[in-house]
């Protein structure tokens, strides 16, 4: 089975089916990274650009190294040095870097719904590495690979996901990934941060922390800051640290041995204490590893020709 | 799969061929690698590996156990990925052992254009610089389109280059079948 669309835009539009096609070759991508030569030429005369919008080191380098191990050729183009600098439209750039024969663009950009435009107006394949507020779906699959490779299961799964959600890249993705592989969501925050909406997906829903990680097998953290965006949302850090940091009190309601994930650049004593941070940690290092073999997966499954 | 009511089904090797060629097959593996002691005997998915698994048994009654065993799978060495549809299945290459040194047999089921054989090669390159690589075969049909030859065959076929040529491997034994392409998979 393969890939149904030529583009990577969102979880979803995938199906379970899709999501485990791409989870199991990851899985096999992975074994490359413990060999001395770890680049196959499976994509060799390929082009991947990336074109981010948004800095992102982790997800740029991430992409980077899939692109290459895969034997890709890559090029990175980013908003400050590109012509975008100058007033020009995500379209045109997008069609002009298409003229230099790229089979895939890989964008980051802080509007919803960036990803999904330029897919519609160019014939390459377009990987959405995170579209503001939207989805971000490479980050949820390395989740989803994450979970799995230390629980073996999603069905009946408790995940509660933390975290500044209306500027979350991931929360959208994360909801719909774990509830189409069979998972129980529980968005946790303070009633400010829970997205309007929220209902459709079909998730529970905690505003004090003791509710909303009683018991969790899995707990997904994202970095939480005071931006212009959510001055009026979070009062002050302190405050929310008060309430949703994770100490290791907290953590104690949780299942023995809940996985805590966090997507990258931890803000100790905000979203996590010092001490879970420690305890966080090594997972969020073995998630940066198996975000190359996703992301190698990704590109390998969308080369494929579609009937 | 085959239906062997629609097309005429005919049988190269026999049960009792297959084990024989298999047997033959070990002892001139042992005849060739004195000592086993850096032999490495894999398969190659798929066919190749349920076939490595009887030779490595048929080394073995020869008191010739192979030093170590494992399974590449060539998918992402293949030299047609772009042109042959959706993007096939990625199995796992899986080799324990340091190649360095090592004299492997790579085995497959069936010989045919020498492009799966040579993707086999390139992969085990990347692990690490085998002292010497060798080739087992079940069937070689020829029809090569690179200069590769097996070192060690059960039989050789002349069949046309279209037809199915598979290897049923059972619990009971394994045989060797050949049939025309079905309509539609040319």
């Amino acid at each position: 089975m393969a890939l149904q669309s030529k583009d990577l835009l969102g979880i979803q539009a995938l199906s379970e089916g899709e999501l485990r096609v791409i989870l199991d070759t990851a899985a096999n991508f992975q074994t490359l990274a413990a060999r001395p030569v770890k680049k196959v030429p499976a994509l060799r005369g390929k082009t991947v650009a990336n074109l981010f919008y948004e800095p992102s080191t982790r997800t740029r380098l991430s992409f980077e190294l899939a692109a290459k191990r895969l034997s890709a050729d890559f090029i990175n183009i980013t908003a400050a040095t590109s012509s975008a600098a100058t007033g020009e439209t995500l379209t045109d750039t997008a069609k002009t870097v298409e003229a230099m024969q790229v089979d895939f663009l890989v964008v980051r950009h802080s509007m919803a719904g960036a990803a999904h435009q330029l897919a519609r107006q160019v014939e390459c394949s377009v990987i959405n590495a995170g579209d503001g507020p939207h989805e971000h779906p490479t980050q949820t699959l390395v989740d989803l690979f994450t979970i799995w490779e230390n629980e073996k299961r999603f069905e009946g799964l408790k995940v509660a996901i933390l975290g500044d959600h209306p500027r979350s890249p991931a929360t959208i993705s994360n909801i719909y990934g774990l509830k189409k592989m069979g998972a129980e969501v529980t968005l946790v925050g303070p009633s400010t941060l829970i997205p309007p909406g929220v209902d459709q997906f079909r998730v529970r829903v905690a505003t004090r922390l003791e509710d909303g990680i009683a018991g969790a097998d899995v707990i997904l953290l994202s970095r939480v800051e005071i931006t212009d965006a959510n001055r009026l949302q979070i009062p002050s850090l302190r405050e929310y640290a008060r309430f949703y940091c994770l100490t290791p009190r907290r953590l104690a309601l949780a299942a023995d041995d809940a996985l805590v994930l966090h997507s990258g650049s931890m803000n100790r004593g905000v979203e996590i204490s010092p001490e879970v941070a420690d305890y966080a940690f090594p997972l969020l290092v073995q998630q940066v590893t198996n975000g190359i073999a996703v992301r190698m997966a990704v590109l390998y499954l969308l080369a494929g020709e579609r009937e | 799969m085959t239906s062997e009511g629609e097309y005429e089904v005919s049988e190269i090797l026999s049960v009792a061929d297959t084990g024989s060629a298999v047997a033959r097959m070990a002892s001139e593996i042992v005849a060739e690698n004195a000592g086993a002691d850096e032999l490495a005997v894999v398969g190659i998915h798929t066919g190749g590996v349920p076939l490595a698994e009887r030779i490595v048994a048929a080394l073995e009654q020869l008191g010739a156990k192979p030093a170590a065993t494992g399974t590449v799978d060539i998918t992402l060495y293949r030299d047609d990925l772009s042109q042959i549809g959706p993007a096939p299945v990625v199995r796992s290459t899986d080799i324990t052992f340091d190649v360095a040194g090592m004299t492997v047999v790579l085995v497959d089921d069936v010989i045919f254009t020498g492009r799966t054989v040579r993707a086999a090669i390139d992969n085990l390159m990347d692990l690490g610089r085998p002292r010497r690589i060798e080739l087992a075969v079940l069937v070689d049909r020829g029809g090569r389109e690179l200069p590769i030859q097996p070192d060690f065959v059960g039989t050789r076929v002349d069949v046309e280059r279209d037809s199915i040529i598979e290897v049923l491997f059972g619990d009971d034994g394994d045989r060797v079948i050949t049939y025309p392409c079905p309509a539609g998979r040319r």
